[in-house]
């Protein structure tokens, strides 16, 4: 225990705590909104199709993050018009952006001269590299987001709940869509660092997997998601370091087996509360 | 006797794909209109045109001073229940009172009236016990009940329900029949159905739509009627209402 609190002597580990903490809270609602509106595959195409935006980052030298926000919208909202005014299959346009993203990154960065440094770490993030600069990003993408569903809330169940009524209301619906698709992307995007590509659609399902356990209500949802994603960073962030194995999978690891935890549980204690009310009927 | 929306010459589609032709429809203050019709043959794209949710493709659609109210219009809608994802992590209570989001500006707030009303009706659905539990823990008559709050709570002069006898059992449907019949007595209803033998007895007048639109006023419905009207139509209804069945026919 001792040891575990001399971690936060080191100031990478502190940054990593406070990445765990402002991450898990961006994700808690914005997979929160992602789950609840089955657009699962849709971030995953997003995801991919950012790293295009690293691949040009790398080439022309700029930071790969700001190629990846780029990338990250534009698909997001391509993948908005495409479906809704182009007549294009859904999943299909998402395969198209999710593998064109993928591929002009690896055209980049197979262009660009000499080595691409850190590109691991956009693959499967690591936490425990996460700068000051990273962080303050991810601080104000989680201040935008808090205040947005703060502000918006109502709007933004009635918009998801059931967009056909909100339309025959008048409700600002494509508006609404965009603004929240773009914020998905944002904070996938800025999530990269954490976690990586690979694993970052995992940080915006599995708490919700497992707060759906425990609730069936939004908000409550949102809390519940904040609460277990925190705790499956923190616990994978320290395991990670412990057994010196990359931080991205430990966490994902930790979240899963969470999850798997939670689910016997339901399991075998709603079989035992079934028998107890078939007792007191028998 | 008032008419509260007047449609005219109407054709509308998707794309290239006309799917109404030249439809004229008015429809009365108090009417409760039973709109059938083949698959296929236009109801959904009439109701989508009333709704605003499709532009027409030629002629128009009026709607009288009353119906109006701001930008939009004073219609209740009742979706068909497999439209809603019924997974959707939301309360009956939030369901019912975001009926009332188009008076509200983005940031809406419900108040304590607005609250009051969202509560009497739910009372009124023998859903108030349930008020706090998500759609997904319902059954589908509750989830339905749920909806027709949201559908009435904003006061609406016209309702129109989408299919509303499917997904339902009969016990149900029996009772949401005769809940129209008291809420006739003061809006009107636009009513889809597939089910024609039960909605002859609660109907005032029928909109047959197979491409073209028939209106015929009164609820007795004869296969030399559809007939005349060209209105292929199979209907088998079982129950204690006595059914009438009727032949295809050529369109």
């Amino acid at each position: 225990m001792e040891n575990l609190i001399a971690l936060f002597n080191f100031g990478f580990f502190r940054n990593a705590f406070l990445a765990a903490l402002v991450a898990s809270i961006t994700c808690g609602i914005i997979g929160t909104y992602i789950v609840s509106r089955r657009i699962v595959f849709i971030s995953g195409g997003i995801t991919h199709a950012s790293f295009g935006g690293i691949g040009m980052g790398y080439y022309f030298g700029f930071d790969p993050i700001l190629g990846a926000i780029v990338f990250g919208i534009m698909s997001a909202l391509g993948i908005e018009f495409f479906t809704k005014r182009a007549d294009l299959r859904e999943d299909s346009a998402i395969a198209m952006l999710w593998s064109l993203g993928m591929a002009l990154g690896v055209i980049f960065i197979f262009l660009t001269p000499g080595y691409a440094p850190n590109l691991m770490s956009y693959l499967f993030g690591n936490i425990l590299t996460v700068s000051e600069g990273d962080l303050i990003y991810l601080f104000i993408l989680a201040v935008f987001v808090i205040s947005f569903f703060l502000i918006f809330y109502r709007m933004i169940i009635f918009v998801s709940f059931d967009e056909e009524f909100a339309l025959t209301n008048n409700a600002p619906v494509r508006l609404f869509n965009a603004l929240l698709i773009s914020l998905v992307a944002l904070t996938i995007v800025l999530n990269i660092r954490v976690v990586g590509i690979i694993l970052v659609m995992s940080l915006l399902t599995i708490p919700q997997a497992i707060a759906n356990l425990f609730t069936k209500r939004f908000d409550v949802m949102i809390f519940y998601s904040i609460l277990f994603g925190f705790l499956g960073s923190i616990t994978g962030l320290t395991i990670s370091y412990i057994y010196d194995i990359p931080s991205g999978a430990a966490i994902i690891f930790t979240l899963v087996v969470i999850y798997g935890l939670m689910k016997t549980g339901f399991i075998i204690f709603g079989k035992a509360n079934l028998k107890y009310r078939e007792n007191i009927k028998g | 006797m008032d008419s509260l929306v007047e449609i005219r010459n109407l054709s509308a589609g998707y794309g290239q794909n006309i799917i109404l032709r030249d439809v004229n429809l008015s429809i009365q203050q108090f009417d409760f209109v039973g709109v059938i019709g083949p698959n296929g043959g236009g109801k959904t794209t009439l109701l989508k045109a009333l709704l605003g949710l499709l532009s027409p493709i030629s002629g128009e659609i009026n709607f009288s001073e009353s119906m109006t109210e701001g930008n939009s219009h004073r219609i209740g809608y009742l979706p068909q229940i497999n439209n809603i994802d019924r997974k959707f992590p939301v309360t009956v209570f939030d369901v019912v009172r975001s009926g009332l989001m188009s008076r509200k500006r983005l940031t809406g707030r419900y108040n304590s009236e607005e609250n009051d009303r969202a509560n009497e009706l739910m009372l009124e659905m023998g859903i108030s016990g349930i008020r706090n539990k998500a759609i997904g823990e319902l059954s589908g008559g509750q989830i339905q009940r749920a909806l027709l709050c949201r559908a009435l709570v904003n006061s609406p002069k016209l309702l129109i329900l989408d299919e509303p006898n499917t997904y339902v059992d009969n016990r149900f449907e029996r009772e949401l029949y005769e809940k129209l019949k008291v809420l006739n007595e003061k809006l009107s209803i636009l009513l889809v159905s597939h089910d024609l033998g039960t909605i002859s007895t609660y109907v005032k007048s029928y909109a047959c739509v197979n491409g073209s639109l028939h209106y015929h006023s009164g609820n007795k419905v004869t296969p030399e009627l559809l007939k005349s009207y060209e209105c292929p139509i199979q209907i088998i209804s079982h129950g204690e209402i006595p059914h009438t069945v009727l032949y295809n026919h050529k369109s």
